[in-house]
Order: C-alpha cells, then sequence, then structure tokens
C-alpha cells in the first residue's frame, strides 16, 4: 500500500548522523574550552605566505569547471541506472542485455561527441 | 526479534535504540583508534621507505604519537580569518566528517556485523562520498583565501570527475552478485569459485583503485592540497580543532575506500573455498582478523603509492579520468554482463 512504508532500515543511519554530528559538535566544544584565545588583527588576516593579501580572493575561474560539472550529471546518472539493470539481470536475461547494450552505444555517441569538442582538453 | 514484553521495564523501542547506539559506539570507537594510528603508520611506513626512522619520541618506538597529536589539537587556538563567512566556515568541517562517518553505517566488519543492513548499501556509500564535496567546497569558498578557492576548485572537480569512474568499476561486482547489499555480495563470493571477485573482476578492480585514491585526494593526485603549490588547499585557513575534525574526515575516506575494495574485491572477512578445503584450521580465526589483514594491506598500498609516485599535473589527471578510467569500467561491464550473458542464458535466478 502506498504511503503505509516506513523505512525501519533507515533508523540507524538517522541515529549515526545525529551521533556523527555530535561527536563534531562536541569536540569543537571540547577544544573551545582549552584552547587559548589571542587574537589580533595580523593573525586573523588571510594567508598569503607572509604577503599582504592582495586583490579579491574570489576570481573568475575557467568554464571547464562548469563543463565537467554538467557532464559528470550525465554519468553519473547513467551509473545509477546501471545499478538496478546490474542487481536484476539474472531475472531479466538476453532483453536485459540487449536493451543496456543500446543504452550504453547511445551514451558513448555522446561521449565520443564530448570528446571531439574538446570537452576533456585543459590547458 | 526481541520478544514484545518489556525487558527490566524498559519499554522495547527504547531497547532497540539502545542496541544501536551501543553499536554506533563500537564502530565509532574503533573507527577513531584506527584513524589515528593511520597516520603513525603512515609516517613509520613513508620514514622507512625514505630511509628514516618515522616517529620515535613520543613512547616506544613513537607509538603514542598519535594520541599526543590528538590531545594537542584541542589545545591549539582557532584562529577564524577576519573576512571568512563565518556560519558557513563553522558548518563546513562537520558536515565533511558526518559525510564520512555516516558512510561507516553500512560497512559489515564481520558477518553479521553491520549498523544498518540495508539492501542498497553500496548506493549508500555513494550518495555519502558525493555529499563529501559539500565540506570541501563550502570550506574552501567560505575561508575567502586564494588558496583555499583554487583549491576547492580542483578538489569538487577532481571528486565528481573520479565519482563517476568509481561507480562504473563496481556495476560489474553488481551483476555477479546480484545485490547491492554488502553483506549479500561477500557471502556470494564465498560461493564464487575463484573465492574473490578480483579474479574475475581485476579490470574493474584496477579502475576502482586508481579512481578511489583520486576520489580521497590522496597521492599522486592530491591535487587539491598540493602543498608546493597551494600551502593546504581547501583548509589552508584552518586550524586547531576544525582542521583535526577535516583530517579525521580525510583519513575516515580513505579507510572506507580501503573497506569498499575489501568487501566488494577481496572477499571480505572470508577466505576463498580453495585455501579452507586446503588449510581447515583457518576457518577458525575470526572473520575480522581477516577483514582487518586485507585493510591494513589496502592501507599499506595508498602510502606505498604516495611514497613512490610523484604528483600528475592537472590536465593529466582529469583526461586520466575521462578518457582512460570510464572506457575501461564500460568495456568491462560490457565484458563482464556477456560472460553471465553466455554462461546463465535462460536468465536462471
Amino acid at each position: 500500500m502506498p504511503g503505509t512504508y516506513t523505512p525501519v532500515g533507515y533508523l540507524p543511519v538517522l541515529i549515526f548522523l545525529i551521533i556523527a554530528l555530535g561527536f563534531g559538535l562536541g569536540s569543537l566544544l571540547f577544544g573551545y574550552i582549552l584552547r587559548p584565545r589571542r587574537p589580533y588583527d595580523e593573525k586573523l588576516s588571510t594567508y598569503e605566505s607572509g604577503m599582504v593579501p592582495e586583490g579579491e580572493p574570489r576570481q573568475k575561474f575557467s568554464v571547464q569547471y562548469y563543463i565537467i560539472a554538467i557532464l559528470f550529471v550525465v554519468f553519473d546518472v547513467e551509473a545509477v541506472f546501471l545499478y538496478p539493470w546490474a542487481v536484476s539481470f539474472d531475472k531479466i536475461g538476453l532483453y536485459a542485455f540487449i536493451e543496456m547494450i543500446l543504452f550504453i552505444v547511445v551514451l558513448v555517441i555522446g561521449y565520443i561527441y564530448a570528446w571531439r569538442k574538446d570537452a576533456f582538453l585543459w590547458d | 526479534m526481541i520478544p514484545e514484553t518489556a525487558m527490566f521495564g524498559i519499554p522495547q523501542w527504547l531497547w532497540t535504540i539502545a542496541v544501536i547506539i551501543v553499536k554506533i559506539a563500537i564502530v565509532l570507537g574503533g573507527v577513531m583508534l584506527h584513524v589515528a594510528y593511520a597516520t603513525y603508520f603512515e609516517r613509520k611506513v613513508i620514514g622507512r621507505m625514505q630511509n628514516r626512522l618515522g616517529p620515535m619520541v613520543v613512547g616506544p618506538y613513537g607509538i603514542l604519537q598519535p594520541i599526543a597529536d590528538g590531545i594537542k589539537s584541542f589545545f591549539k587556538e582557532d584562529i577564524i580569518p577576519t573576512n571568512a563567512d563565518k556560519p558557513i566556515f563553522f558548518m563546513a568541517p562537520i558536515l565533511g566528517l558526518m559525510a564520512a562517518l555516516s558512510s561507516l553505517a553500512v560497512v559489515p566488519f564481520f558477518n553479521g556485523f553491520v549498523v544498518a543492513n540495508i539492501n542498497i548499501g553500496l548506493l549508500f556509500l555513494f550518495a555519502m562520498s558525493s555529499l563529501a564535496v559539500y565540506g570541501v567546497i563550502l570550506g574552501g569558498w567560505s575561508s575567502n583565501s586564494k588558496y583555499s578557492f583554487l583549491g576547492a576548485l580542483r578538489a569538487s572537480a577532481q571528486v565528481i570527475s573520479y565519482e563517476v569512474p568509481l561507480g562504473l568499476s563496481l556495476v560489474g561486482v553488481m551483476l555477479m552478485a546480484g545485490s547491492l547489499n554488502i553483506t549479500d555480495i561477500v557471502n556470494a563470493q564465498s560461493r564464487y569459485p575463484g573465492g574473490m571477485y578480483i579474479t574475475a573482476q581485476w579490470l574493474g578492480f584496477f579502475v576502482f583503485v586508481v579512481s578511489a585514491i583520486a576520489e580521497t585526494n590522496r597521492s599522486p593526485f592530491d591535487l587539491p592540497e598540493a602543498e608546493t603549490e597551494l600551502i593546504a588547499g581547501f583548509f589552508t585557513e584552518y586550524s586547531g580543532m576544525r582542521f583535526a575534525l577535516f583530517f579525521m574526515a580525510e583519513y575516515t575516506g580513505m579507510i572506507i575506500m580501503c573497506s569498499i575494495a575489501v568487501l566488494c574485491f577481496l572477499g571480505g572477512w572470508t577466505l576463498p573455498p580453495f585455501v579452507l578445503k586446503l588449510m581447515p584450521f583457518l576457518g577458525a580465526v575470526p572473520g575480522v582478523v581477516w577483514f582487518a589483514m586485507k585493510l591494513y594491506v589496502c592501507i599499506f598500498f595508498y602510502y606505498w603509492i604516495r611514497a613512490t609516485l610523484p604528483r600528475y599535473r592537472y590536465d593529466q589527471l582529469m583526461s586520466i579520468g575521462w578518457k582512460v578510467l570510464i572506457p575501461l569500467a564500460l568495456v568491462n561491464i560490457v565484458i563482464t554482463s556477456l560472460i553471465k550473458m553466455l554462461v546463465h542464458p535462460t536468465g536462471t535466478p
């Protein structure tokens, strides 16, 4: 029945997340009690190998990073589509095999296109 | 299951939660100890490979060094740069550590001992290793420093690039085991005549090892924290306990990658059937011992590579990921499914 499934198996994961959060916060709090605090301007300035920081730290960056991010979405979704196929391969047999070869062929065409357009090229 | 009647007057749901918390405490305590001693092991191994002794001062053979380092990080002043974006700066190391630690929830250390035995274990591990990139990006961006910013950019592009071959390299294992549950994968390996999936999935294992090293930002792919060009990359501005949290997240990530390698390719806590037939007395050794031994072999391999290979250039790193590893992983998937198709043509479960 829809709406009646409670993911009980994931309760330990939730508790683990809470404990991990508590571990991080707790060790920071413990350090907060113990550590010294003697700040002054030079100490708090941005580290630039001993120089006075110059210019904006958040500069323009290469468009290549965006292209990689877009390609990542395509290929990671592909990988996730392959997971249920791999798990149920035994049950579906030849039909699944041919379907997935077609799927991979379509992706490889896109992959070759991206390669020819120099999407993987860094300079 | 535990009977419905309350034990010692404690309601049953509270009892279940208490058992979970005890299990988590054991896992967390054990892994934190191993994280601490992984740093010691690293310094010793690399010291020996460079003809040095490594840490020798604190305790006999420097055995107490990681404990001294841990205590020291509590006493170090916490420096927050004036221009930093404070809430995000606070949040980033905790987020990174949470993502790394919660992956441990689905890692079985020996038969039946796992915090959350969920049927999509491997998928959960990938989801968490993708989340770890947020700690890196937010930490680097909020520091408002050039080194941190460049380190965060490099790290995020590198991690997402290697996420793809990492995910694809394990599809072969899933095909052979027919499951995403890690305990099932290990049990399927112990029934497999080769004993370990590495015998059939050596191509997948190669892709996995290279991408795992890149995914955890370790040498020779440690571009995001390349100390000769970027000081310390995305955590340049972090100090004291916050730095220690990032450090713990990195080493926990490394231990998790080694665990996946052991569980999916090296047979986990089991021994290959032919070895057991030859030397049946080895079956008496508890599984966790085999697991730990295989894990430390993998960790040693990490250090060995770090001590041996020089760092790659960024364009080389990206072209290895996209032009070599992804095609290799796809070829591995096609070959594995083809062989499986020919062995079981009718689709027997």
